[in-house]
């Protein structure tokens, strides 16, 4: 699992900074982003579902949002 | 059989960018969309950050459309190269501190070099003739094709019939009788452009997708520079300047007052990097003090938060200031509304 703080940013900062970090990224890889901006909790899941990669959890834990995704095989 | 040719297309989020892609897939095209963020987009962040907008749906619009047309889309980081381009506009300010030709000339640019990075033919705008003052009109066109160095890759799909040909219609690549003749401020041809390819909750931004077309952030954007005595920024002072009452009493210092309790919670995160105040007797707004004060400054500072807090009537309020882990309470008399001076406020 590939950790990404994204905490303190403001959409669209946690977006792209997860699209950066997943370019780097292999097929299949999974990464857990952590955000504090709820916004992220619609935009991560929509921008997964745009560039083909799989959104395997979303939540709220203790105030801050947690995203888990596996980088898909159209990135 | 033919070569799929591929075009980049320029998301803003607003509708006439999710149509000029629309059309451009129906002509068999495939079209990827790109998205700049400027750190004084509307879109985003500040949706976060009022208690006020959390009703709102915290929808991010370029998202949406790419999500609509099903394309991908590609959001890029342009704070710091924007800098240039604000702080140095060839082509000047529109009404307010919003550079709003040479921000498309730059961003056309961009997309063009990722265009040829990323082996796309020819790059998509929503550009309409008249539809912005100051942007887009006859004239312009030109030199945002010409400046950006897109040249005749650039193609404008709503309002091509109206400009001479692009290369993807001389060759055949688009078929510029399917293309549109769409000029002037009117909505009415988007709008029912829209109906006919089934939009019908798309966004209409009323004034645009960016703070520098807005007035009162204008004002606060100028008087940080001024108070700085340079024009310059961190994508920080952009953000705070988008949130609280901004008050300047000193020429030294200005206090960032939230309004509500959202914006406490958003300039909490800003705890470790300023000087804050907080009313501690009373119920009170979170205060931010952005610069430098003595002691009488700090005073006033602290009259002024007392003034914005539950206490304002009282004779006596408490308040409490920290500044990098070192704090003071200070007991002051709430100023009088008449002794916030209107010159204060920016």
């Amino acid at each position: 699992m590939i950790e990404l703080d994204a905490r303190r940013l403001m959409c669209p900062m946690p977006v792209i900074r997860t699209q950066d970090l997943i370019k780097t990224l292999a097929s299949g890889a999974n990464v857990r982003v952590t955000c504090t901006d709820p916004g992220v909790m619609h935009d991560i899941p929509a921008w997964c579902r745009i560039n083909g990669h799989l959104l395997l959890a979303a939540e709220e834990i203790e105030g801050e949002f947690v995203l888990t995704i596996q980088v898909g095989a159209m990135a | 059989m033919e070569k799929q040719r591929k075009a980049v297309a320029l998301i803003s989020g607003g509708l006439d960018s999710l149509l000029a892609a629309k059309v451009m897939l129906e002509q068999g095209v495939h079209v990827e969309g790109i998205n700049f963020y400027t750190g004084f987009c509307v879109e985003g962040h500040t949706h976060a950050i009022r208690k006020k907008d959390k009703a709102k749906p915290k929808r991010n619009n370029a998202l949406w459309s790419a999500e609509q047309l099903g394309i991908k889309l590609h959001i890029i980081d342009i704070i710091e190269e924007y800098k240039d381009v604000l702080i140095n506009p060839k082509h000047g300010y529109g009404a307010n501190m919003n550079p709003c030709l040479d921000c498309k000339v730059f961003m056309v640019g961009k997309a063009k070099q990722w265009a040829d990075e990323n082996g796309f033919d020819f790059i998509i705008t929503g550009e309409v003739i008249g539809q912005r003052p100051m942007s887009q009109r006859r004239e312009t066109m030109p030199i945002i094709s010409e400046e950006s160095g897109a040249e005749d890759r650039l193609l404008r799909p709503l309002c091509a019939q109206n400009l001479p040909e692009t290369l993807p219609e001389r060759e055949g690549w688009v078929n510029r009788d399917e293309l549109y003749d769409f000029s002037g401020r009117t909505r009415k041809p988007q709008m029912a452009l829209a109906e006919k390819f089934g939009f019908d909750d798309y966004a209409q931004p009323a004034g645009g997708c960016c703070f520098l077309t807005d007035k009162a952030y204008s004002v606060k954007l100028v008087d940080l520079w001024a108070s700085r005595g340079k024009r310059d920024y961190a994508l920080d002072d952009i953000m705070l300047l988008k949130v609280g009452r901004h008050i300047r009493p000193r020429e030294g210092f200005k206090l960032i007052i939230a309004r509500e309790e959202g914006e406490s919670n958003f300039l909490q995160g800003y705890k470790k990097q300023f000087t804050t105040l907080k009313t501690i007797s009373h119920n009170g707004p979170l205060t931010l003090l952005d610069g430098v004060a003595d002691e009488d400054g700090i005073k006033l500072a602290a009259q002024i938060v007392a003034r914005f807090s539950q206490g304002r009537e009282a004779s006596e309020v408490e308040v409490e200031v920290a500044d990098k882990g070192q704090v003071q309470n200070l007991v002051v008399k709430p100023l009088a509304p008449d002794e916030i001076q209107e010159a204060w406020r920016v």
